[in-house]
């Protein structure tokens, strides 16, 4: 029965000025317009959100989990990266 | 009555949301996708919502103590003023979406109009029921397009849906009485001007969809005086049914 | 790949389960956790789907319209429930259409509930008051799942259900307080839903096969027996509060367990259901299988434009 059916569209929303784009899910639609209408009827019925973003999921690219160890250089070990490392005098405020 | 003509224009306004959000709601559970029967159910829970706002102001300018359920769910079938567009059934997803446009189309000039009347109360409604308008608009022109512009077969039947539901119309353009009072009561702006906007809104969204408008020009009316289709009785029945098997009774 | 690397893979991905660790789609994990979850995840999603039917039943027929824009908006928020979760079961590698055919054909499964009538107004009620009610127990539960994309889709489904249990609750009381017929009304809907209702949570523990290994990779976090008797003791007493009665002869508080004491259930009419001889099933199924083969032509229609917008672009 399954014939070419709309593609998956990943959805990213804002939901007030400030924040940034959260991934909320996906869905199917035929095109871009599509997809942010449907968007908006499906994750802002609850008035979540003041912008949204579609993106065809073919297009969204990532990383290897498996790689993950070495794609993501432990930064533990580059502790002066951290601002804890750096030691601050008592009376400094604003920092 | 403080102003019958306001009310009765009220109950035209209220009606025609009434039964079109009635419509919808059919489509409940049955869509064509998941994601258009969440779009649908949307535009009929606006209705829904616009029909109480405006039947429950109907009631308060009848001053008879009739609310948006009283008036909504107890008169009978003469005294409903939607027009005729709004009763036909839904047919497939093309009917539904082609009375749609041709209804929303008309609904926005005139909210755009409404939001300037002197009453504050159907200005305050029609503000709020604009930007659900728009979206409406928005929402069915996209889809008459889709399907006029689809496949052969999407063509073939949204052209069948435009041929059988644009004799129902003229109706949308209907004034009587009931308008020109109001237009000298100062409540009502000039609406001559809707039609013609209407017409290039059609005109630009056909062309787009590859749709002929239909030859045939007998035009069919009466909704506004409560004559209606013999769909409208069966509407009314499971419109109105807990209300008149238990009578008088809170929900 | 060498057993001995299988094994590696599998200790590390129970060992990220047992520190509450979650698994994000593309992360290794064993064939049978993936089908496992694709099952249970796809059919929780066609449940969502096929319960909007016996409620949708009773829009066009709502008391008022209140009412009519309340359960609106609820049988909406059961599609939207519905598509997180097939947009969770996609995370998965599985195809949405492929499951939803597979509902059509019979080979998945849904929520033996949906299988039952909605045959009065007051049913609406019982449906948001049980129905719901049970699967709120069951989806707290599983915000805590392992799987990253079903947790999250259980955490935003349980925010928006509250409202439906509450909605289901309070129609109900309304009946319960009126008139003699309203609260009749009230009293047949428990009648005919309370024991499907218990039923929703699955077979006796020692009946279930499959929920040992799903405890261990918590894609189930509480048996079917303390779900369902958690259950219980929360809703009796909601019931007894507007005087309703629970159709069970042997519901009593037992002070010692503290917990209270039911007839054990009458499984044969719950296998029945379950393999397709319940009242509804084939109407419901009916039902979806005709909305998607009449919606074939629109879908259709709207790639054909698609493709004819991306051309026309590029050209």
């Amino acid at each position: 029965m399954s014939t070419k059916e709309w593609p998956l569209w990943e959805v990213f929303i804002r939901s007030k000025q400030g924040l940034n784009h959260k991934h909320v899910g996906s869905l199917r639609a035929a095109d871009s317009t599509m997809a942010l209408d449907n968007a908006r009827d499906v994750y802002t019925r609850r008035s979540e959100g003041i912008s949204i973003w579609v993106v065809e999921s073919n297009y969204v690219h990532a990383n290897d989990p498996a790689d993950a160890d070495a794609y993501f250089e432990p930064s533990d070990t580059k502790i002066f990266r951290h601002p804890t490392f750096y030691e601050v005098h008592e009376g400094i405020k604003h920092m | 009555m403080k102003n019958e003509a306001l009310f009765r224009y009220l109950l035209r306004l209220g009606d025609d949301s009434l039964i079109l959000g009635q419509r919808l709601a059919e489509w409940c559970g049955h869509g064509p996708i998941l994601e258009e029967d969440i779009a649908m159910t949307n535009i009929s829970l606006d209705f829904i919502g616009q029909a109480m706002s405006l039947l429950d102001y109907a009631g308060v300018i009848e001053g008879k103590d009739r609310n948006c359920d009283k008036l909504g769910l107890l008169r009978f079938e003469k005294e409903y003023v939607n027009v005729l567009l709004v009763e036909q059934p839904n047919g497939d997803f093309g009917d539904t979406m082609m009375r749609q446009f041709l209804f929303d189309a008309f609904r926005k000039p005139l909210y755009e109009r409404l939001v300037s009347s002197s009453d504050k109360q159907l200005a305050a409604i029609a503000d709020k029921s604009l930007k659900e308008t728009r979206y409406h608009l928005k929402h069915s022109s996209e889809w008459v397009i889709r399907l006029g512009d689809g496949t052969e077969e999407s063509h073939e039947r949204v052209q069948n849906s435009l041929n059988t539901l644009w004799r129902y119309t003229d109706e949308l353009f209907y004034t009587d009485e009931v308008e020109a009072q109001l237009i000298v009561d100062g409540i009502l702006p000039d609406l001559s001007g809707i039609k013609a906007e209407w017409e290039s809104t059609v005109k630009h969204v056909f062309s787009e969809a590859t749709l002929e408008i239909p030859a045939n020009n007998w035009k069919f009316d009466g909704g506004r005086k409560g004559r209606h289709s013999e769909h409208f009785g069966h509407l009314l029945s499971e419109l109105q049914y807990m209300q008149r098997a238990y009578p008088n009774m809170e929900w | 790949m060498k057993i001995l690397e299988t094994t590696d893979l599998e200790q590390k991905f129970q060992d990220k389960i047992d520190r509450e660790v979650k698994i994000e789609p593309n992360d290794w994990m064993p064939d049978a956790y993936r089908k496992t979850l694709i099952r249970q995840m796809s059919q929780h999603a066609h449940s969502e789907i096929v319960g909007m039917l016996p409620e949708a039943n009773w829009i066009t027929r709502a008391p008022n319209l209140r009412r009519k824009a309340v359960l609106l908006a609820k049988v909406q928020d059961e599609a939207g429930h519905g598509l997180y979760l097939y947009s969770a079961t996609e995370t998965l590698g599985a195809d949405r259409e492929a499951t939803i055919d597979d509902l059509h054909s019979g080979k998945a499964k849904y929520s033996s509930i949906f299988n039952y009538p909605a045959l009065s107004w007051a049913d609406i009620g019982a449906i948001g008051w049980l129905v719901d009610g049970a699967a709120i127990m069951n989806q707290v539960a599983l915000c805590r799942c392992s799987y990253g994309p079903y947790a999250r889709a259980m955490v935003k489904i349980c925010k928006e259900e509250s409202f439906h249990q509450r909605q289901g609750y309070e129609l109900l009381t309304t009946l319960a307080n009126g008139t003699p017929e309203q609260k009749e009304l009230a009293q047949d809907a428990l009648n005919r839903f309370w024991w499907p209702s218990l039923m929703m949570f699955g077979p006796n523990d020692d009946e279930s096969p499959n929920s040992a290994q799903s405890m261990k990779w918590k894609i189930k976090r509480l048996s079917n027996d303390e779900l369902r008797q958690n259950f219980i003791d929360a809703t009796v007493p909601q019931a007894e509060l507007i005087g309703l009665k629970v159709p069970d002869e042997n519901l009593k508080w037992n002070e010692e367990t503290g917990h209270y004491d039911f007839t054990p259930i009458n499984w044969d009419e719950f296998w029945q259901v379950v393999n397709g001889n319940g009242p509804c099933n084939k109407q419901r199924v009916d039902a979806r299988r005709k909305a998607k083969e009449e919606g074939m032509w629109v879908r259709e229609a709207a790639l054909a434009f698609a493709e004819k917008r991306k051309k026309k672009q590029t050209a």
